[in-house]
């Protein structure tokens, strides 16, 4: 209910569960609920208990509701985050039928058998039930909210920044720090999770400086927000430190408004020099009996909805805490008009003071009831007497832990503090950040701003700057005052993990069973594992493992803190790299041209390239392929190949440089000549393999494969930099400058001498010539090269002319029965001349082994020849490059079945090697292939097995020369 | 985590492609116990190391990185032609 005297903000009405509530403009879920009565939000994980909400911030564990429908539903969003605004559509999880009636809540009375330990227990055997039976079954009965399974419409994106400070937290530190630095001139940049800034401010009723502290609060954000060097990031989680200075941080950009194109969030990713931590302190609940009913919340979190939001969440209260931090509670409550039905502290000697409502001191809540909400506490009097106090609301505070998350994300572990019963950072923990205030252990809000204003200053000081006197001013001092109380004693379930459903007992239960390390007993009992990590209970479950095992808390120590602090959706994460993102596409310049031919194509790389070319008539695609073939092998064919790797290189040292890079010799390469070269890494084997021209006496034009072209960039700038600066030699990729067509086969130079302004003939353009020509008037390159075995060219124009010269290339075959060939025809065709592709140079594969040792030039240094001279490198019995011919009527040959002798089982202790690349040869009528066979060369015309033991074929097949087709090389010369 | 190229200024690790530690090529005729060390033996140490980075979403440069294995800290890049990782050079 509403207890605010101010004026009502602007109504926003929004749907729970399908019924329409109204809110006012900067409400939350929880707190436009908690205005309207509603106290039960949620069921829990596992046993299905009804639950209300426990905080007004990030930690949430309870309240955790699906926002929007159908793909754009958002599963697991806490209520105190998520604001409400016009038409927003909020659903409960977890519960089914409905909220209010859960049959899953059956789990509840089954709760004995289901403590810490029960599902390892009992879900053991027969092991085949576990996929089929048991985990479908327990996933249904637990888990939190599901998501669409649809494809996510929403947009994320992701941005870098850099700051010389970062401070992190716009509470009195933060914004105390932030104005410090900024008015020394740095470049701050303020980041705070909440919409607003001020963090604790706006939910307290003190004064900083003789205003209220959101006035206070209202002045800082306005100063800085006028000030060029300070970016203000509200609605910001900084979510993660890194090496360098780097830290991560989700802004929730839109999820405040209605659906819209604009992202739903960014991930940032900061540089800061200085990183300032005034991330605060989190609340802390006392265990003790059905301490989880809707109505039960941490004190501080009452405050909040009070101060804040001017909700109470019901108009009776009692308020149960270990410090005095929790008498604010009840003395803010009091003053907004809620009844106080009783002030609980577990201190006997607890100064509260002239309070004109019930005070326990020395006494303890020791039980709650209420079905879907509270209805009534029992208390432990000091003198032992039990007394049922009738109240909806009850406010626990077991003091506060500073938020330590961030400096133990580069290997810190948090220090015990005895005198505040806490865990502060360990300083230096993460190179360049402090923590101040509240998460350093600082509670006064006087304490905060002078801590804040102090780090600040060191800060612009070690940066080189000189720290303006800056007024810290009088706040709040009161001293805090605990005496810890983790779990009150008693027999029924004390929760401390409300979002994995943990009891003490279950703790307990862990240490009986030796799960005695705080890590161990973690796992065992789900122990801070939900999406809340256990912000609100870790450290009291640790507490009650250090006293069941007898040990201290400092010794129990911590779990391992790791990023993200709060959960960021993987599409924030991966922002900028789904679908085209993820994999750009590289289009040719007869992309168009060959959709236009209706092409399927397909992915080489990031490059897209026809598979092949159907005609009419044509029902499958190695009809198409196998005239495509006929066309190169009889008449004419046209093929882009611009998705190889062309590199531009010059220089006078050029030659040396593909000396050192190619096995064979390229700087005796006459100019106008192109040479075939093959790439070694240095242990020897076959890195890439292409050809090289040279175009004049200081230019080379590099060919590589489509797949390495990264790769040997990459490579000619490591030899060229690291082993010889010293050379005069410069290059650079030219493969999306120029367009190149392969146009093949015996009528392939009548068609081309129909375009070239100056015709070529076989002396003037033999077989690996190379050079400028002028084709339709545009200075262009031809290369007679050849991959297909035939009478062959390449012919490139630079790539604005690409489209237009593969349209009349095309036209001119077509006139002569030829036509455009897609890829399934380049693999047919260079596999009948056994060219090799790297689907034979996989990295394992020597020159040697593709019968090329010879090509390793005995007269220089190259990449690779000292290794590749190794003797188990030119072993004759390694698996060796050979043709394979099928023995016998056509039969199905498959690339990666293994080849055995005949008669050998089919096992690997018998493998003598393996197929790499098979087609169908329309010229020999067969399926042949390729494939590496122990002494290979050496056992031509041996019949031997290939086995596929996937697709259970077996063919017998025959050793025989890779080049199936016009083995003396007369076709290309022709 | 940043890496200070001499040429761009620091930047962020994802613009750099990693080779592997900065060994130097020995000579062709160094014998098989120094290229069998240049291309498959590698210390692993705790602490300061010395590795190669490839500028490979900046200018192109080849660098060596020296930085801390265990609290990951980069002390510094120098250019790789500068590195005198050729037997002979350095």
């Amino acid at each position: 209910m509403r207890v605010s005297t101010q004026a009502p903000g602007e109504v926003v009405r929004f749907r729970f569960d399908g019924v329409g509530y109204t809110g006012r403009v900067g409400d939350t879920v929880a707190s436009a609920l908690l205005a309207n009565g509603v106290r039960l939000m949620g069921r829990s994980f596992k046993y299905h208990r009804p639950r209300g909400v426990l905080s007004a911030g990030s930690e949430e564990p309870n309240a955790l509701v699906t926002v929007g429908r159908g793909a754009q539903a958002e599963p697991n969003v806490r209520a105190t985050v998520q604001e409400i605004y016009e038409g927003l559509e909020v659903r409960s999880q977890s519960a089914w039928p409905s909220l209010r009636f859960d049959a899953m809540a059956v789990n509840d009375l089954a709760a004995p058998f289901l403590g810490a330990g029960f599902y390892y227990k009992t879900f053991m055997w027969p092991k085949a039930f576990w996929e089929k039976l048991y985990e479908p079954v327990i996933r249904r009965a637990a888990g939190l909210g599901a998501l669409s399974g649809k494809h996510n419409p929403d947009t994320y994106d992701s941005a870098f920044a850099f700051c010389d400070l970062l401070v992190i937290g716009a509470g009195p530190s933060g914004l105390m720090a932030a104005r410090v630095a900024a008015e020394a001139g740095l470049d701050v940049i303020l980041c705070d999770e909440d919409f607003e800034m001020g963090g604790r401010l706006l939910a307290e009723v003190e004064d900083v400086g003789g205003i209220p502290a959101q006035d206070w609060v209202a002045e800082q954000s306005a100063a800085m927000a006028a000030m060029p060097n300070v970016r203000l990031m509200s609605r910001t989680t900084v979510t993660g430190a890194y090496d360098g200075g780097v830290y991560g941080a989700l802004e929730r950009v839109t999820h405040h408004l209605p659906r819209s194109a604009a992202p739903l969030e960014c991930f940032w990713r900061i540089t800061a020099k200085r990183i300032l931590l005034c991330a605060g302190a989190l609340e802390r609940p006392i265990a003790f009996e059905n301490n989880d009913r809707p109505g039960i919340m941490t004190a501080g979190a009452v405050r909040a909805y009070v101060n804040r939001w001017g909700v109470a969440p019901a108009k009776t209260v009692a308020v149960f805490g270990n410090n005095d931090d929790a008498h604010r509670t009840a003395r803010d409550l009091h003053a907004a008009g809620v009844t106080i039905a009783a002030l609980i502290d577990a201190r006997a000697d607890a100064d509260v003071g002239d309070v004109p409502y019930p005070v326990h001191l020395g006494a303890q809540v020791i039980g709650s009831k209420g079905r879907l909400g509270l209805s009534g506490i029992k208390v432990r009097t000091a003198n032992g007497k039990v007394e049922q106090i009738a109240t909806e609301c009850l406010a626990v505070s077991g003091g506060w832990n500073p938020t330590v998350h961030l400096t133990c994300h580069m290997n810190g572990r948090p220090q015990w503090r005895e005198d505040i019963a806490a865990f502060v950072p360990t300083p230096d923990a993460v190179p360049g950040l402090e923590a101040v205030g509240a998460c350093n252990g600082t509670f006064s809000t006087a304490g905060c701003l002078a801590e804040g204003a102090q780090a600040a200053a060191r800060v612009v000081v070690a940066l080189g700057g000189t720290a303006a006197q800056v007024a810290v001013p009088q706040a709040e001092d009161a001293p805090y005052n605990i005496s810890p109380l983790w779990a009150v004693e008693g027999k029924g379930r004390a929760w401390l993990d409300f979002q994995n459903d943990v009891s003490v007992k279950d703790i307990k239960q862990a240490a009986v069973e030796n799960f005695r390390s705080v890590e161990h007993m973690k796992r065992y009992t789900t122990q801070g594992m939900a999406t809340d990590q256990g912000k609100n209970s870790n450290v009291g479950a640790l507490a009650v493992l250090a006293d069941a095992t007898g040990r201290g808390i400092p010794e129990t120590g911590v779990t391992t803190f790791r990023p993200p602090y709060s959960p960021i959706a993987i599409a924030a994460l991966g922002a900028g790299s789904q679908g085209k993102g993820f994999a750009p596409q590289r289009l040719t310049t007869s992309h168009a041209g060959s959709l236009a031919r209706n092409a399927p194509m397909i992915e080489a790389g990031l490059w897209y390239r026809p598979s092949y070319f159907p005609r009419e008539g044509e029902t499958t695609w190695r009809q198409s392929c196998d005239r495509e073939v006929g066309c190169v092998r009889n008449s004419v064919g046209i093929c882009d190949v611009s998705t190889l790797g062309k590199i531009d290189i010059q220089g006078p040292d050029a030659g040396k440089l593909l000396d050192l890079v190619y096995t064979g010799m390229f700087s005796t390469l006459k100019e106008g000549r192109v040479r075939y070269g093959l790439m070694l890494r240095e242990d020897g084997t076959v890195m890439d393999d292409g050809t090289c021209a040279r175009m004049g006496p200081a230019h080379y034009v590099m060919t590589t494969t489509t797949a390495a072209a990264g790769d040997v960039m990459r490579h000619l700038e490591f030899v060229t930099q690291a082993l010889h600066p010293e050379w005069d030699v410069a290059f650079t990729s030219v493969t999306e400058q120029w367009a190149q067509f392969a146009v093949a086969g015996p009528q392939s130079r009548a068609l081309l001498n129909d375009l070239l302004d100056a015709p070529v003939d076989n002396d003037s353009w033999p077989f690996m010539a190379c050079g400028e020509i002028s084709v339709l008037g545009v200075a262009g390159r031809l290369f007679r090269i050849s991959f297909s075995g035939e009478h062959a060219y390449e012919i490139a124009v630079p790539a604005r002319y690409g489209a237009a010269l593969f349209e009349v290339l095309v036209k001119r075959a077509e006139a002569m029965q030829g036509g455009a060939y897609g890829m399934e025809a380049l693999n047919v065709l260079r596999i009948e001349k056994g060219h090799i592709t790297h689907s034979e140079i996989h990295g394992r594969v020597t020159a040697f082994d593709v019968g090329m040792a010879r090509m390793i030039s005995p007269k220089k240094d190259c990449i690779g020849k000292v290794l590749a001279g190794r003797e188990g490198l030119v072993d004759p019995l390694r698996e060796r490059l050979v043709g394979l011919r099928p023995v016998g009527a056509v039969k199905q040959l498959s690339a990666g079945a293994h080849i055995f002798d005949a008669g050998a089982a089919h096992v690997h202790a018998n493998d003598q090697g393996y197929v790499t690349s098979v087609c169908f040869s329309p010229d020999l009528g067969v399926m042949i292939g390729l494939g590496f066979v122990k002494g290979g060369p050496d056992r031509m015309g041996e019949r031997m097995v290939v086995r596929d033991h996937v697709r259970d074929l077996t063919v017998e097949v025959e050793l025989c020369s890779p080049v199936f087709i016009d083995p003396e090389g007369g076709r290309v010369r022709g | 985590m940043r890496i200070p190229c001499p040429l761009c200024g620091e930047r962020d690790r994802r613009e750099f492609y990693y080779r592997g530690a900065a060994v130097v090529r020995p000579a062709v005729d160094a014998g098989p116990a120094a290229w069998d060390g240049y291309v498959h033996l590698r210390d692993n140490p705790v602490g300061r190391t010395r590795d190669l980075w490839h500028h490979e979403a900046g200018c192109g440069a080849w660098l060596v990185v020296t930085r801390d294995t265990v609290t990951h800290e980069v002390f510094g890049a120098e250019l790789a032609a500068a590195a005198g990782l050729r037997e002979g050079t350095s």
